[in-house]
Formats: structure tokens, sequence, C-alpha cells
């Protein structure tokens, strides 16, 4: 039972990372119907960057608090990847914006291969190690939780509270959701469509900021190619809750999650990417537009 | 690029005042972006600490050329485009107007005058003046050459135009034997094997999954599992069993064949990128698959000593066999011959995929294919069944697959997992995409230029002599393959070959735009 009850634990942490990236999707994908490949390549460039600074803090004060170190780190990730993430829609997405369906898929493959290649280019092919952060562990009546994953789950609640926020209750959040229902009907009542969706790459963008800086705290490791298999994954679980529904995507990040840990604890380690992949094929088999999505009108 | 509205007031203070705005404003953002990434490099000291090196310099370079770019773009570029489409909104690839104006008599003069004299001499003058200088001279001739042949081209664009097939065709079928003739033997290898067989594979995979995508409007991101079964297939029971290449083509076409059934049947109900994601899974779990299950595939290591393909069984590509082909026709032995060899069978076999995909076109299940794409529902209501349709579309395009993986396992005499990643779907995909959905000379266009274009990097020696010895053109590209799928993407997005031939009409055939048809939703 506390075998299980951890890797629950373990789950968790791992669907909360999956769970930020997985929101950027499903806006985007909500907003415009476009699948955005580099997203899981702005994540790797959030740990990027969050690995500089981390070396910066490092090399120009003797000893900065961790709280403020990673305050610091998350911060100035959010901002440039969200820098990036606007100048990549502007650049690649706006300009065919109204095309054929596939083209912006394309230019966002494209987009994907190029930072993840910029990275390499520019940082080297090499893994970077970071030493660990945080090293505290509390023993819970047997089960073994770090502070690490404490802070990771924490971290995520509170952002999430903040978008529920945003999405919900602010005027923005309305235009967006106006936008994602009827673009040119929104356009007409004054909501500008433009901006609305540079700012959703935005916030989506910070999530993944902020996902990559509590993985590179979590693994302590990054290297050039970390955007593909948690983007990967980060999109099979906005798919898996529903595309375009934003509970889904957290839902859908905590499953791919729960389910990567346990079967790793309890069948193959090798195979865990099999599995999650697999429960993908079986659920949308049965559920055709995943947990929470909304099934596909046809009309005629 | 969206930043600037494309004002039609050419010249004047107000459009320089922009410009410099501009320019400050990219060089803003550039610097934002860059400061960490470019400013600073991440490198491990002897301790195994990582350490920051700077480098300001390389950092206010891109800043400062983002910025030049950026002001040419406002005050030349934004406006000169604006003019042109209002100018030549029907004309091809280029403005007719700058075209005319690029390929004039007097410059095809200077071109071909330069291009003999460098041919002539060219070495000579490359001896005289040493390396550093002598790779200019090369690079001079490279382009004079590109640009005598580029004028024919486009002075004879009418008749190349209206006998592109067959001029392709032939040009493909002499090109082995020109690379011969030009480098000898030895020196042909690099460009029969490097370019030749190296696009024709992915010409043949993009026609396979064209098949996929661009008739039957199913958005498949994992198309290289079924590359992958066939290579396995042929490796496996190649090395086990010593089968010959000739049973096994065909064996690893059905297995491939088998496996896109298989991994169709429960993606039918799915549309459009629930579709793409279920895809990518399975082609992720096959790689994984090939990875973990180590008794049979090696693991990440691999299968090697792949056999070698036969003339038949009549002619051994192998020194040791008493068959080899240099004994057989009493000359002398080389590699060049089996590589060759190769070229003409990925050719034969692409011939293949492109027979089979125009008359499958003009047959009953072809029809039902680009009926599909265009709207399901109305195929669905006048009887037509998606679902062997769909699963026919899946099984063809499979099939092709599996024969290029056979063919691949083969060339390569090895196969790992490492082939078989994400991003060769992807980069089939951008093909297929960028040629044109549906267009089999536009995506063979669309290969040359992608495949062709990164391969011609590793032969930029010369990029060394400009950059300094530490410059590697290798590596930099796949990070110019995805800039450069992203800008033809923006520029053309319906591909090079943005029209299409109906195969049913009525009365008389003439081409429709690509914006009329649909890509399908899935």
């Amino acid at each position: 039972m506390q075998y299980f009850i951890q890797q629950l634990i373990n789950g968790l942490t791992l669907g909360s990372i999956y769970g930020l990236i997985a929101i950027g999707y499903t806006m985007v994908y909500g907003i415009i119907g476009m699948i955005n490949f580099a997203h899981g390549d702005i994540f790797m460039v959030g740990a990027f960057v969050a690995l500089i600074v981390f070396l910066i803090l490092g090399a120009l004060f003797y000893s900065v608090p961790v709280v403020i170190a990673l305050l610091i780190m998350m911060v100035v990730s959010m901002l440039l990847v969200s820098l990036y993430n606007w100048v990549i829609e502007k650049a690649a997405y706006r300009p065919l914006r109204g095309s054929f369906r596939l083209a912006p898929l394309i230019t966002a493959i494209g987009m994907s291969i190029a930072l993840s290649n910029f990275v390499q280019v520019t940082q080297g092919p090499r893994n970077k190690p970071i030493p660990p952060m945080i090293s505290k562990v509390y023993d819970v009546y047997g089960i073994s939780i770090s502070l690490k994953q404490i802070v990771i789950v924490l971290v995520t609640a509170i952002l999430l509270a903040i978008f529920w926020y945003v999405v919900n209750k602010t005027a923005l959040g309305r235009a967006q959701r106006a936008c994602e229902q009827d673009q040119k009907m929104a356009a007409l009542l004054g909501v500008n469509v433009d901006r609305t969706i540079s700012i959703t790459f935005i916030i989506g963008a910070s999530l993944a900021a902020v996902a990559g800086t509590l993985f590179l705290m979590y693994y302590g490791v990054v290297v050039f190619s970390d955007g593909f298999v948690p983007g990967v994954k980060a999109f099979t679980a906005a798919v898996l809750g529903g595309i375009g529904s934003i509970p889904g995507a957290v839902i859908g990040g905590l499953a791919i999650g729960f389910i990567e840990s346990i079967w790793s604890a309890y069948f193959s380690i090798d195979y865990k990417d099999v599995a999650a992949f697999s429960i993908l094929a079986i659920v949308l088999i049965f559920l055709p537009s995943g947990i929470l999505g909304r099934p596909e009108v046809e009309k005629v | 690029m969206a930043l600037a509205e494309s004002s039609k007031v050419a010249g004047g203070e107000n459009n320089i005042a922009k410009g410099l705005r501009e320019a400050f404003y990219a060089s803003l953002i550039a610097f934002f972006m860059f400061v960490l990434l470019i400013g600073l490099k991440t490198d491990q000291n002897i301790h195994n600490e990582l350490i920051l090196v700077p480098r300001w310099g390389l950092l206010a370079a891109v800043v400062a050329l983002t910025a030049i770019g950026r002001f040419v773009h406002v005050i030349y570029i934004a406006p000169f485009l604006a003019e042109q489409k209002v100018v030549d909104a029907k004309s091809g690839l280029l403005p007719t107007t700058i075209a005319k104006r690029f390929f004039s008599k007097r410059n095809l003069i200077i071109g071909a005058v330069t291009a003999a004299v460098l041919l002539a001499v060219g070495n000579d003058i490359q001896a005289a003046v040493g390396p550093y200088w002598g790779v200019y001279v090369g690079m001079v001739r490279g382009f004079a050459i590109v640009y005598v042949i580029a004028w024919a081209i486009f002075y004879y664009r009418r008749f190349i135009g209206a006998h592109s097939y067959s001029i392709g065709f032939t040009l493909l079928v002499i090109y082995p034997v020109a690379m011969v003739a030009l480098f000898g033997f030895q020196g042909s290898l690099k460009w029969v094997d490097n370019f030749g067989i190296q696009i024709l594979i992915y010409v043949m995979l993009a026609w396979g999954l064209n098949i996929v995508v661009g008739l039957a409007g199913l958005l498949d991101l994992g198309y290289v599992a079924f590359y992958a079964v066939g290579a396995y297939s042929y490796a496996l029971l190649g090395t086990h069993f010593g089968w010959s290449f000739w049973i096994l083509l065909p064996a690893a076409g059905a297995m491939a064949a088998l496996w896109g059934v298989i991994l169709g049947f429960p993606v039918l109900r799915l549309r459009g990128d629930y579709l793409a994601i279920v895809t990518l899974a399975f082609g992720e779990i096959i790689r994984l698959v090939l990875i973990n299950w180590r008794e049979v595939t090696n693991g990440a290591a691999g299968i090697s000593g792949v056999p070698k393909i036969s003339f038949f069984g009549l002619i051994s590509f192998n020194v040791s066999d008493p068959n080899y082909v240099a004994k057989v026709f009493g000359i002398a032995q080389s590699g060049a011959y089996y590589k060759i060899f190769l070229y003409y069978l990925i050719l034969a076999l692409c011939v293949l995929t492109a027979f089979v995909t125009v008359r499958l076109r003009s047959m009953p299940v072809g029809r039902a294919w680009e009926a599909l794409r265009e709207d399901e529902i109305a195929c669905r209501s006048l009887g037509i069944n998606t679902t062997t349709t769909k699963l026919t579309a899946f099984a063809t395009g499979a099939m092709f697959g599996g024969f290029a993986g056979s063919f691949f396992a083969a060339r390569q005499g090895f196969v790992s997992p490492e082939s078989f990643i994400f991003l060769e779907s992807a980069i089939i995909l951008a093909i297929v995409v960028l040629g044109g959905m549906g267009s089999l000379g536009g995506i063979a266009v669309a290969s040359v230029v992608m495949i062709g274009g990164t391969e011609i990097l590793r032969e930029m020696q010369f990029l060394k002599m400009i950059f300094g010895p530490d410059f590697t053109p290798e590596l930099y590209r796949m990070l110019l393959f995805g800039v450069a799928m992203v800008i033809v993407m923006v520029w053309k997005p319906r591909g090079f070959v943005g029209s299409r031939e109906p195969t049913a009409f009525l009365k008389e055939r003439k081409a429709v735009s690509g914006e009329f048809t649909k890509e399908g939703h899935g």
C-alpha cells in the first residue's frame, strides 16, 4: 500500500509538469485549431534559460536562498520564453492563418526542429547537469516525499489557480473564450483577435517555462533534445483529456503521470512510454474525443 | 515579418524613419531572445561543473544582423514584394519582370564566359593563388555553372513544363553515368550514394505517404513505423535465414501493409488531429519496442551485417563470391558498381510507386480516396465503404514504406532504431506538404530541394575558409532545414505545385488551383 501511495505521489509530480505543458497545447488548439508542435521545444528552451540563470546567480553571488533563486529562474524564464513564443507566432503561424490546415502544422514542426537545433548549436550537444538545488526528503509513515515534489505540486496548484481566474473571471479570458467559439463574431463585437491569440501563446509559453524550470530542478539535468518526449507526452495528455478543454489537459496530464509511474513501478520501466501511448490509443478508440472533450458536431 | 504593414508609398523620409524604428524594435527583441542562449555558453570545466563562457561579440553580431535585416526588409523588400504581388498576381515562382531582368542575354554571356574560362583554367588558378583564395575561385565557378543551367531552364520553361516527367526521368537515368564520367568511379561514389540514393529513398517514402495524406486525406504522423517494419523484416529474415532480397522485398512490403491494416483498424473512427496523435503514438511504440525487445532486435545496438542485394542471384556484389561483378565482367574492383546498381534499383522502385499511384488514382479505389478527402459524409451517403477505403489507403501507403525500408536496410547493411525517429516522419510529411499534396512531380522537387539542400551543406567546405576552421556546416544542417521548412511554407502555403489535375472531369481536363481542393479531416 505504501509502495502504491509512493508511486501515486511520484505520478502526481510528473503529472503536474505534463499538465502545465499540456495547457499550452490545448489552449492553442482551442483558439486556432492547430497542433503547436514547437511547444515541447519551447518547454526545453525554458529549462535552458532557467539553467543559465541558475549559473549566473551562482557566479554572481556567494549564496542565494533557494526560494529566491527558483523565483528568479522562473520569472526570467517566463519572460524570455514568452518572447520566443510571441515571435514564433508572429513569424511562422500568423501569416498562415486562414490557410489550409496542414500549413501551420508543418511550420510548427519546422520551428520545433529549428529550436532544438538552435539550442544544440549554441549550447552544445552534451547533457547539462546542475548540483541539486533542494535535497530535503520527508518521511511520512514510510512514504518518502521530497521537498522538490512538494514544491512542484504547490507551484503547479498556485499557477493553475491564477490561470483559472484569468480564463474565467477576467475580460481577457472572456475574449479568449469568445475567439475560441467564433473568431469572426468576436472580431465584430470588438475583440482584438490577433492580440488575444498572441496573449494565448504568451500564457502557454509562460506555463511551459515554469514547467521547464521545475523539470530542471527535479531532474537536475537538461539536454537540447529534452523537448520532444515531454512535449509528445504532454500533447498526449491534452488529447487524452479532450483537446481544447483546459481542465481536460490537467486531468490528462495527471493521468499520464500516474500511468507512467505505476507502470514503471509494477511492470517494466522500459515500456512505460509504450504503456502511456497504448492507453492513449485505447481511450481514444472508446472515447474518440477524449475524456472531457466536446464531441465534434458534423454540419452538412 | 507580419509586423511589416506593406506600405505602398515607396521611398521618402517617413519610410526610413519607420525602417529605423522597426530595426530598433527587432534588435531589441533579438537582444532579449539571444542574450542568454547566444551571449553565454554553458561549458564543462575540468571538475565537471558547468561554467559560463561569455560570447558578447557573437551576440552583438547577431543583434546587428537582425537590425540590418529588418531595416532592409521594411525599406526595400516589403514594398517591393507588395508591388510585385499586384503586378504579377498570376505568374509562377518568381515574378516574371525580375526574372527577365535577371536572366538577360548579357548576364548569360558573362556567366557562360566565366564558367568556360574557370572550367578550362580554374584548377591552375587555384593552384597559383593557394587554398584560401582558391576556394572563392571554386565558388565563382559553381555559381556560374548553376546560373547557366538556371538560364536554360528559365528560357525553356514552357518546353520543360510540357515534358517535365520525361525530362526528369531521362535526367535520373543518366545521372550516375554522368557522375562517373565527371568524377570517375571512386569520385562518383559520394554523388550517387549520398545524393542520388538518399534523395530517391525520400522520394519513394514521400510518394508512399502521399497516398495516405495527399490522396486519402488521412494525417499520418507515424509513417516511419512502416519504414522500420520493412527494414527490420529484411534485416532479420535476411541475416537469420539468408533469404534473398528479391523474396524479402515483397515480403517486407506485405508485412508493412499488414501493419498498416493492424494500426489502421483502431483509428478508423478518429478524425483530424486525434488521428495524427495516435499515428504518432504508434510510430513511437514501434520504435520503443525495437529498442527494448533486445532478444529479437538486438536493442539500440541494431542489426549489422545485413546481406547485400544481388542481381537476381546472377551477379553478386560481395568481393569473395565467385560471381562477383568485377570477375564476371573482367573489370577492376570498385565499390561504386554496387552503389550504381542500388541507384537504379531504387529508381525502379520509385517508378513502380509512381506508376501504381497514377493508375490507382484513375481506378475506383483511388477515386474513393479522393472523395473521402473532399467530404467524408458525402462519401458515406453515396454508399462508399469508408472503412475499406481508409484501410486500403493505409495498407498501400505502408506497403511502399516497407519496400523503401527493406531497400534502406540493404543499402546501409545496418539497421538500428536510431534511423526511425519521429523526425523522419516529420521530414517525410514536410516533403509531401511542401511539394503540394497529391502532386508527384512537386513532391520529387521538394525532396531534391530539402534533402539535397541539407546534404550539400556537408560539401560546403569553403565556409570553413570564411568562418574559420572551427566552423562545421554539418551542425547547422538541421537548423537550416527547420528554418527552410518555415520559410517555404510561409512563402508558398500550397507547396511548390499548387495545382492539380483532376482524374474525373466533364468535357475537358484543366488544372485546378490547390485552393479548391480540400485536405481532408482525417
